[in-house]
């Protein structure tokens, strides 16, 4: 890319050797996995010997260490003799040092021979499982802290949940501080026993458990001759072994688009990272929300043509046929294209200090696209049991699963199957904070009743009431009849009969009689339903019987606010 | 891109793949195994440094799609040049969609300049260069002001300034977590207030690669692609892909003095030699550049890539040592950076 005519000095000069030597670096993988534990869990204890024992240290951050150790800069580091306080460093703001806490993610990085390996030091608190989260959500791998004198307590369950709910693929349970129990094989099995309790409970995928002690280093990196009941894998060699996200690969194609590129007239590019699968020259794709199909003509990786590339590749398609697409659209193989739905069942992970508001809006992004949601609490959760419980809101650290309402279709796969498609947040569109983290569970039930009536608009706004609260409000779900006869007369009188009888035994319909939304309507109105009917070429007002009741200004930003002052006049004309 | 070694074949190649051996290259004594499921089909794994490329790719995409002003903070460095490799393979064959800004406190070494104004030129960027000519007017100097109050005005004022200015609200840095305590807090899209500022404390949730690029008027957000790579990885990729990089990273004889255990380059005529100090020439290179009276030199001998390859697997102290900046006081880069500074 950069000009070749600037010759870096010693590029040139490759040997056999290094040629070889690059090479297998090439073939490193990049692991990432998340300590999740509390601060007195040694989680950060940990992470350290791992860093200095895997010599993921330098000698001055070491001195620097020690100097801070000396001074007392951590409450932690108090009373642990000689030793460094290895907690130094990961806790690296001033307040966490002054507090001898965690509060934030911190990002640290090693590597070995076979592994480059990122690690997300993650705050155990309870009001920290935002960030926890956070941490967790790109991992492969959780470390998850259990005391060996406490074994599993509420804290251990509660991390437990959130490598679930994020979907991180292996759990190594680390029984740490052995050396406080006299390294006793009989408390090591009574807590994996609950471990695996803990884990079929919640689904884990795999779980993988480990007697060690942090501050002393056994079966950190190498094993301990303290553990001599112990053959399995130290805690280096499991992170070395454990296999690297591979589904992604094999999973279904899928681009979301993130811009175009077009330097010119003759090149048309749709940029993105691949979320998952493998894309080819000449593969068949099609185009969401379009539903455009085309082949691809090349696959680009940095402005070179390759002949394929596979998730997580950063790439630019270029497409057959001049087809629409633009930021926020997906871009699948024609058989195997991902599930439309703007009602989805979804579980949060709240972040926000303000509590999910029910009758508000927020930005949901989902991979490039961003739509307008609101939410409806389906359950939070029992922090202790961590079993579904009644919730009317979810505030703070809680997590529970909702109704997502979006204004626009997404084109997702359920989170457990494929976690880039699968995720999104949510912005709170007045502050711009990141107000909590979503993971899809699938789209929320089907309604019969909202199926789009012929030449009825498809695109646009939709309805935002559900059809399982209709159901529940009106206790039937709606039904279009068609009724069919040799003349209009006698179709009317059928109908008209037909409606009687339903109406005796309770349910609610009406006869809806010519073509005209009016006509509709005033069917609807009829059968004592609030009937809406939009119109376009006026001035925004709001009449009731042609008569005007209300107008406003109708702007975009208005539209929240009308409906509200709307909605309430409206009630006091139905209850009359 | 992957120049001509057909190093081309690190992508998956359906049509190749069939016919291609793999070599298991051996990195340690230990014996060649055979293939395992694991590595059945290396090529359809991404390395890590090529995860990477994806990732900071990803990443550029994201904040030019997000936001309208964007802009790149070109510090001439290494990681700078890494950093304007990734965007052009981000935006490929278009050029870059931002200027790149240079915040220069005519202190840099006079390599580092000439290096910019070529590499500007042959990959023809469009570079704006700002100094904060008011300070430099009040005699701002290194050595007349010390590092700290002369890093506030002629860096951090200068980039706020320049950056104001120039009413762009996304900017690029090539910061990475692994270089400092504090990085490794920061998010990959770092909010600013309207003052630039920086509060640790409340840094917006970050999940996944969902970023949030939303802002108000006159906040701004600074954008940090190369978060995830450390010192090794940026040498390795800048040797794989033959990145151009500043020659003072590589070992020559240099005239320098030591002062406070550090061996400061005497670059040009402005430096104030103590009564009894006299340059000494010796073969010393660069880990990090910054100005040339606050950066200190390590001695070596790697005059080639694989030799700095080789001395950074070796090495047992981290690249800031080489920087007095940093070392004023106890979290001196968290106070920076809370008031602006990259």
């Amino acid at each position: 890319m950069a000009a070749k005519s600037f010759p870096s000095s010693g590029a040139d000069a490759r040997t056999p050797a290094e040629v070889e030597w690059l090479r297998a670096q090439e073939k490193k993988e990049l692991l990432r996995f998340v300590a999740i534990g509390s601060v007195d869990d040694g989680k950060s204890t940990l992470i350290g010997r791992l860093l200095h024992d895997a010599h993921g240290l330098y000698q001055d951050q070491l001195d620097a260490v020690r100097r801070a150790s000396a001074k007392g800069g951590s409450t932690r580091g108090a009373g642990s003799t000689s030793e460094i306080d290895f907690s130094l460093f990961t806790d690296g703001l001033l307040a966490e040092r002054e507090q001898g806490i965690t509060i934030d993610v911190a990002y640290r990085y090693f590597s070995t021979d076979r592994r480059k390996f990122i690690i997300a030091d993650t705050p155990g608190h309870v009001q920290y499982t935002r960030n926890m989260a956070t941490g967790a959500s790109t991992a492969d791998v959780a470390i998850v802290l259990v005391d060996a004198r406490l074994g599993v307590i509420a804290q251990t369950r509660r991390h437990a949940h959130i490598a679930a709910l994020l979907g991180i693929p292996h759990v190594i349970a680390c029984v740490n501080k052995m050396d406080l129990v006299d390294f006793d094989r009989a408390r090591f099995d009574a807590i994996v026993g609950d471990l695996r309790a803990l884990a079929s409970r919640l689904g884990l995928e795999a779980l993988h458990p480990l007697p060690v002690s942090a501050l002393a280093g056994d079966n950190v990196v190498a094993p301990s001759a303290r553990t001599p009941w112990w053959s399995g894998k130290t805690l280096l060699e499991l992170l070395e072994t454990l296999p690297v996200a591979h589904r992604d690969r094999a999973a279904p194609f899928r681009l979301p688009v993130q811009l175009v590129l077009r330097p010119g007239l003759d090149y048309r590019g749709f940029a993105g990272q691949i979320a998952a699968g493998t894309i080819a020259r000449g593969d068949e794709i099609v185009a969401l929300p379009s539903g455009k199909r085309t082949r691809v003509a090349g696959v680009d990786v940095g402005g070179r043509e390759v002949d394929s590339a596979s998730a997580p590749a950063s790439v630019a398609l270029r497409l057959a046929d001049e087809i629409d697409v633009s930021r926020g659209d997906m871009l699948a193989h024609v058989d195997d294209a991902p599930r439309a739905a703007s009602e989805l069942e979804a579980d949060l992970v709240w972040m926000s200090e303000r509590a999910l508001d029910g009758d508000r809006t927020y930005l949901l992004k989902h991979t490039t696209r961003t739509v307008r949601a609101s939410l409806e609490v389906i359950h939070g959760t029992d922090p202790e049991t961590l079993a579904p419980a009644r919730a009317g809101t979810l505030s703070l650290n809680d997590i529970g699963r909702v109704r997502v309402s979006c204004r626009a279709p997404l084109f997702f796969d359920p989170y457990r199957t494929n976690r880039a498609t699968g995720a999104f947040i949510l912005i709170d569109s007045v502050t711009n904070d990141t107000v909590a983290a979503g993971m899809i569970a699938d789209a929320a039930r089907a309604r019969p009743a909202e199926a789009p009536e012929p030449g009825a608009p498809t695109t646009g706004a939709r309805t935002q009431v559900g059809a399982a609260e209709r159901r529940e409000r009106l206790g039937q779900t709606g039904v279009l009849a068609g009724v069919l006869a040799p003349s209009l007369e006698v179709a009317r009188d059928l109908a008209f009969a037909i409606e009687r009888e339903l109406f005796d035994r309770g349910r609610v319909a009406t006869v809806i009689e010519g073509a005209s939304p009016e006509a509709a309507g005033a069917a609807c109105a009829r059968a004592g339903v609030i009937a809406l009917v939009p119109t376009a070429g006026a001035a925004p007002a709001l009449t009731v019987d042609g008569a005007v009741v209300a107008s406003g200004d109708g702007g975009v930003e208005a539209v929240e606010a009308t409906a509200r002052r709307w909605a309430t006049l409206l009630t006091d004309r139905a209850l009359r | 891109m992957f120049g001509p070694r057909g190093l081309g074949g690190l992508y998956p190649s359906r049509v190749r793949h069939a016919r291609r051996t793999f070599v298991i290259v051996n990195t340690d004594s230990a014996p060649a195994r055979a293939p395992t499921p694991n590595v059945r089909d290396p090529d359809r794994r991404l390395s890590h440094l090529r995860a990477l490329e994806a990732e900071s790719i990803q990443i550029f995409r994201e904040v030019v799609a997000e936001l309208e002003r964007p802009v790149m903070l070109y510090s001439i460095g290494k990681d700078s040049s890494v950093l304007v490799h990734l965007a052009q393979k981000a935006f490929a064959p278009a050029p870059l969609p931002f200027p790149l800004l240079h915040i220069d406190t005519t202190w840099k070494f006079r390599a580092m300049i000439e290096f910019r104004d070529r590499f500007a030129k042959d990959n023809a960027l469009d570079l704006r260069v700002h100094t904060n000519h008011a300070a430099l007017a009040e005699g701002a100097s290194p050595f007349a002001w010390g590092s700290n109050k002369y890093t506030q005005v002629m860096k951090t004022h200068a980039l706020l300034e320049a950056l104001r200015a120039g009413g762009y609200d996304a900017a690029f840095g090539g910061a990475r977590r692994d270089e400092e305590r504090s990085r490794a807090k920061e998010r990959v899209l770092s909010f600013r207030d309207r003052h630039g500022q920086w509060d640790p404390k409340n840094q917006r949730p970050e999940l996944w690669n969902v970023f949030n690029g939303k802002i108000r008027k006159g906040e701004s957000i600074r954008a940090f692609p190369l978060s995830n790579w450390t010192e090794l990885d940026i040498w390795q990729y800048i040797w794989l892909e033959e990145i151009p990089i500043v020659p003072l990273y590589f070992a020559a004889p240099r005239p320098v003095v030591e002062r406070d255990g550090a061996l400061l380059m005497v670059d040009d005529e402005r430096f104030p030699l103590e009564r009894g100090e006299t340059p000494r020439t010796e073969m010393v290179r660069f880990r990090t550049l910054g100005c040339y009276p606050l950066t200190g030199a390590t001695r070596s001998t790697a005059t080639t890539l694989p030799e700095i390859v080789r001395e950074m697997i070796a090495a047992t102290s981290s690249e800031r040592q080489g920087r007095l900046i940093d070392q004023d006081e106890e979290a001196s880069m968290e106070a920076k950076k809370r008031e602006g500074y990259f």
